[in-house]
């Protein structure tokens, strides 16, 4: 077999990697990082190095806390290759990238996957039309060019990062007309169980604090308990207006912007394509990947680290970095058992008040059941269209998963290869059957992980540019 | 269809100045933007419509994930806006249809 090209590719260049990628440094790791965007940072730290932004208010501290994280990196003497999309991988870890519409093939001995979050599928009626976005995409146009939605803007759904959009917008002068808070009323109460633990990270207990108490002193009007969210259209075009039901009564309101959110879950593309083992958490509604204490998956060599193993933010994906990059010196012998624990150690001692405070968010922010197990008439997979009303035909009918799905009825045959619709689709199929998600299962998702060109695929053949072995 | 209100601009550090064409109409962007926020700064929405349905769409997610925001960039359909930086000169034109994700098949007469 060739001779690997690198020690360690790292996929994903956000918190994760960049701090796995410069601890691999200091450990002599020969080690690549691929990122998909054309600029490190991810989306937490999107455009982290440029951000157009005059005003730094807006985004806050924590933001510009990633700035220190790429400093670190663009010394780590990494072979950065941003713009570079991941499409296949071979059994022996061997990976076919593309970048600029030409593919290679890289070889390394070890792969760690820090591919992050993705913004948790929101489905309700409505949710496909123009005027409907992500909180997540309001945030990544502030980052990346500072620029603002067209009002009347409403926020809804529940969790952290809408309270931070709608801080954000309100410290850029940004109107915003309502945030209206799906979350269920009982979560208080389940989340109250774990207050203890959320004790133990008060830092973020009071950011989240001082989020509700800007929204207040902002003015913009937080409706609690808000149900039956409908987006709607006058002219069939774009979304006009809002319904939505709050305390027994139903109301309407003029809206250009809808900024939804309902959390963030783990981005699973690739570790699926890698047929690694995953657990549905019941906590988070979402898969995650197997991983050891040190991030190793079900399958030797590869590792996850950061939010694509399960949602615990931007704090701890860096230490989960660090630690699989550790890890990983010590398979490949650069340091010895003993000195990879001793180096784990303090980043141990700082992750653990991140993941002690999960529970508490967990329970307070998980989605209302409408959300998750959508109506009838609500469009699940955007691509070909595929109600949820369909899937529950087609479970009645004998369809007992989402891949003998994708044959009833194209649900998840689109460009976004089930994306924005597996989580969904999986989520409706076991409800109908009433058999628990984990026996559902999930998509299997087969390369390329990308769409591609055929160009791109041929490329790959070319001598002058396959891999330098 | 007449364009939706458009995005605004916030109080920007210096910006490289590129100028694209949104429908062929002139938008001034800045050099790291992307289609997609090429896209929403002309207020192009819907920025397509889909192959099932033949139903309005707009850029979405704006992570590469939800392929909501694919558009003709200089005559190729199927681009993924959100991933692609803008160019001065750039062509940015809405997608009507248009199945196919090699950017072979047969798409519509946009």
């Amino acid at each position: 077999m060739a001779t690997p090209d690198y020690d360690l590719i790292i996929i994903g260049a956000g918190p994760a990697g960049m701090a796995a990628a410069v601890e691999a440094g200091q450990q002599g790791l020969r080690c690549a990082l691929l990122d998909e965007q054309e600029e490190a940072g991810g989306q937490i730290y999107r455009a982290i190095g440029r951000t157009p932004l005059k005003d730094e208010h807006i985004l806050g501290d924590d933001y510009y806390h990633g700035r220190d994280l790429l400093h670190a990196f663009e010394h780590a003497g990494t072979d950065y290759r941003p713009g570079t999309t991941v499409w296949g991988v071979e059994d022996d870890l061997s990976l076919d990238v593309s970048r600029q519409g030409r593919s290679q093939r890289l070889r390394t001995r070890r792969l760690l996957v820090a591919t992050g979050a993705q913004e948790r599928p929101v489905p309700f009626p409505g949710w496909t039309l123009p005027g409907v976005m992500t909180g997540g995409a309001a945030q990544i146009l502030l980052k990346s060019s500072a620029m603002a939605p067209p009002g009347p803007i409403v926020l809804a759904g529940s969790g952290p990062l809408l309270l931070l959009v709608a801080a954000q917008l309100a410290r850029a002068g940004v109107s915003v007309e309502a945030l209206l808070d799906t979350t269920p009323r009982g979560n208080w109460r389940r989340a109250a169980r774990h207050l203890a633990g959320a004790l133990r990270n008060p830092r973020l207990l009071a950011k989240g604090l001082g989020l509700l108490w800007e929204i207040r002193r902002g003015a913009i009007p937080h409706l609690k308990g808000v149900d039956d969210l409908e987006a709607l259209s006058r002219d069939g075009e774009r979304m006009t207006h809002l319904r939505y039901r709050q305390g027994g009564h139903s109301q309407e309101r003029e809206c250009q912007t809808l900024l939804v959110h309902q959390g963030v879950v783990p981005n699973v593309q690739l570790t699926r394509a890698l047929e690694l083992a995953h657990d549905w958490d019941e906590t988070q509604q979402c898969w995650r990947p197997r991983l050891d204490a040190w991030g190793e998956t079900s399958r030797p060599g590869v590792f996850v680290a950061g939010d694509s193993g399960g949602i615990a933010g931007a704090q701890a994906a860096e230490e989960a970095g660090r630690l699989a990059a550790l890890a990983i010196a010590e398979q490949l012998e650069r340091i010895d058992a003993s000195a990879r624990d001793r180096l784990a150690s303090p980043l141990r001692r700082r992750l653990a008040p991140q993941l002690a405070i999960r529970p508490f968010l967990d329970m307070l922010y998980q989605p209302a059941r409408r959300f998750l197990v959508p109506e009838d008439d609500t469009i699940v997979c955007r691509c070909e269209e595929v109600t949820a009303g369909e899937l529950r035909r087609i479970a009645d009918a004998g369809c007992r998963g989402p891949n003998q799905a994708k044959a009833f009825c194209r649900a998840g045959m689109g460009p976004c290869q089930g994306r924005l619709c597996g989580l969904t689709v999986s989520q409706v199929i076991a409800d109908q059957c009433s058999e628990p998600v984990d026996a559902v299962g999930y998509y299997h998702i087969r390369p390329p992980i990308k769409p591609l060109s055929l160009g791109e695929l041929a490329s790959l053949n070319e001598p002058d540019i396959t891999t330098r072995n | 269809m007449p364009n939706a209100s458009a995005f605004e601009r916030l109080p920007c550090r210096p910006q490289v100045r590129v100028t694209v064409f949104v429908e062929g109409a002139p938008v001034e962007m800045q050099a790291h933007d992307s289609a997609a926020a090429a896209v929403l700064a002309a207020g192009l929405l819907p920025s397509r419509t889909t192959p099932a349905g033949d139903s309005p769409r707009a850029p979405y997610c704006l992570m590469g994930a939800c392929f909501e925001c694919l558009v003709e960039i200089d005559g190729a359909p199927n681009q993924q806006g959100c991933m692609i930086p803008v160019r001065d000169g750039m062509r940015i034109r809405r997608q009507y249809g248009a199945r196919d994700m090699h950017g072979e098949g047969p798409h519509g007469d946009a």
